[in-house]
């Protein structure tokens, strides 16, 4: 007997579980309203690292182990994933940063000199040392999606704006559905976009400071993302001047040559998170609920993906399966 | 246990609720600090239709009294300002005062923080002013209103200690009837059991905790030491000098050797 689910929420969560269970012989018929993923959804404005072992500096255990699996299971995809690692850097005065960073972080090495030269021409003059994370990937959020669900349809997946859903019900709306799910808090982020044809970069570079924390993720082109506030506010629109001239300041401080970048966009949205900031597989009157991705959608969602697979077609509970949200 | 505006806390632990890992970590450091009193900062987060609803909702399960504060405020207007909002979210006429007047420090601004804590205890609110060791400063705190103060131990989130023992002696001297809390710069338990030493009712503190490797773990060395040092304190402890004197009397004692 095939499965037959239909997903409601075409972002990274929705189109994770898609991919996965399409993958695995299921029918999916995809509903968001909103139509091709977009400014809609917070997945939108993420950076699209896939860093598990400098998130571990923060979060919790699960998030590194299931997080090792997302960037083989985006290339499986078709997504265009960047092998190069990331890189820490603090400057000066914050030296003190790195230490503890290292310290609380896995899989790294200390490059100086010639070796971090080699990696990143345009900081190894800037920063006498970093901290490179060899394992880790980024990729682009905004065409792996578009480019993820362009597959999935050519692989049968339906998708609608609107309908009845029919057979298992998987509802990936994020913060939308913060009234089934009362413990959901949304998490405020504010990024920018600009172009920097100065300034060459190969990999993500995460800049430390105590009050002012930043990445900057190459896109291509001369084209950067830089990231990210976190503001316990669920507010979704209203990026405020301090804000962006937090960010702006500290890329300015990461290299000077930023300063002649051109604005792009200032985004703005709410992560959906739960009070754990974990993720959540969760079932509330036969609809299955995968949520809380907070700010790590694009590096959790293929975990979350297959194990909603293995639950819904092997039946096994899924690790991050929770009883009840409330 | 200190008394603050005539409410009891039975703590004399104060945290706040900022930069930690989840809000499940920060409630489980809250459980093992056994703190009594919780900052919030409301400023950032109030955003339109109260949008911090959400995370105060935690903050207020987490059943310790509420003292929300005015963080990142850089003048008298924007204090008081800050202070109303949070006298309306929160219900409450307690306001932690905080007027920055240095962004590199996060030094208070002396003259605008007794300017915005006359303007507030005016208005019925209660001040806890956060301030410098500074006696000149601290006796015009008490003299708009304040009834308690809240010298810093360090600049905010430096983690030095306590800076300037001799002023925060001297404090304790000259107010021996005001709750005094060390508030801020604080990076270990062993600063907070010597803060209470000093003879402080309380400290408040975030960064430590927060920003601890196991924030819980953290918060219940805070706690341990709070006790200690509050316990010292009320024990009258020895004099430090310089003559060693033994506590067992060497007459009588055998020669081994």
């Amino acid at each position: 007997m095939s499965l037959t689910v239909t997903i409601l929420g075409g972002s990274v969560a929705g189109l994770s579980v898609a991919a996965e269970l399409s993958s695995r012989g299921a029918s999916v018929t995809v509903i968001d309203p909103n139509g091709a993923p977009g400014a809609h959804a917070c997945s939108w404005w993420a950076g699209g690292m896939l860093a598990p072992d400098c998130e571990g500096e923060t979060a919790e255990e699960p998030v590194v182990r299931l997080g090792r699996e997302a960037a083989a299971w985006w290339q499986a995809q078709g997504a265009e994933v960047a092998y190069n690692g990331s890189l820490v850097v603090a400057l000066g005065r914050d030296r003190r940063e790195l230490d503890r960073f290292a310290r609380r972080t896995e899989n790294h090495a200390i490059v100086s000199g010639g070796d971090f030269e080699a990696l990143e021409p345009h900081l190894a003059d800037r920063f006498d040392r970093a901290l490179f994370m060899q394992d880790e990937a980024h990729l682009n959020p905004r065409e792996t999606l578009l480019k993820l669900r362009e597959e999935l349809q050519a692989r049968g997946v339906v998708f609608q704006t609107e309908g009845t859903p029919n057979g298992q019900v998987i509802d990936c709306t994020g913060l939308v559905a913060q009234a089934a799910l009362p413990e959901l808090r949304g998490v405020k982020g504010e990024m920018v976009i600009l172009r920097a044809p100065d300034v060459t970069l190969s990999r993500p570079v995460r800049l430390l400071h105590p009050r002012f924390p930043l990445y900057i993720v190459p896109r291509g082109d001369g084209v950067f993302m830089l990231g990210a506030t976190q503001l316990e506010s669920g507010e979704r629109k209203r990026a405020t001047v301090r804000s962006v001239m937090e960010l702006l300041n500290a890329a300015y401080a990461l290299h000077p040559a930023f300063g002649e970048a051109e604005l792009l966009e200032i985004g703005v949205d709410a992560r959906p998170a739960f009070p754990d900031n974990l993720p959540r597989i969760t079932r509330k009157n036969e609809t299955l609920y995968v949520n809380g991705l907070f700010r790590h959608g694009y590096l959790l969602a293929p975990a979350m993906a297959r194990m909603v697979g293995d639950y819904l077609l092997d039946g096994t509970t899924p690790e991050m399966w929770h009883e009840d949200c409330g | 246990m200190p008394v603050f505006y005539g409410t009891e806390i039975q703590s004399r632990l104060m945290l706040g609720t900022a930069q930690y890992p989840s809000p499940a970590i920060l409630a489980d450091a809250f459980r093992r600090s056994k703190a009594g009193i919780a900052t919030v900062s409301v400023r950032r987060e109030a955003g339109d239709d109260q949008a911090g609803q959400a995370f105060w909702e935690l903050i207020k399960e987490l059943d310790v009294a509420l003292l929300p504060n005015t963080a990142g405020c850089h003048s008298v207007r924007e204090a008081v300002t800050t202070a109303h909002m949070a006298r309306e979210l929160f219900d409450t006429k307690w306001i932690k005062l905080e007027v920055i007047g240095h962004s590199d420090t996060l030094q208070p601004d002396v003259f605008g923080l007794a300017e915005a804590a006359r303007i507030l205890t005016e208005d019925g609110f209660e001040v806890f002013p956060y301030c410098t060791e500074d006696l000149v400063l601290c006796d015009k705190l008490l003299n708009v209103g304040c009834e308690v103060l809240m010298p810093w131990g360090a600049p905010i989130g430096t983690g030095l200690g306590l800076n300037n023992i001799y002023g925060l002696r001297s404090l304790r001297g000259h107010f021996p009837d005001v709750p005094l809390v060390v508030d801020a710069g604080l990076g270990v338990p062993s600063q907070a059991a010597h803060a209470m030493e000093l003879g402080y009712d309380a400290v408040l503190l975030n960064t430590a905790v927060a920003k601890a490797g196991d924030p819980a773990a953290m918060a219940e060395g805070f706690a341990k030491a709070v006790e200690a040092g509050a316990l010292a304190y009320a024990a009258d402890p020895m004099d430090a000098r310089d003559m060693a004197a033994p506590s067992t009397p060497v007459l009588g004692k055998a020669f081994l050797e």
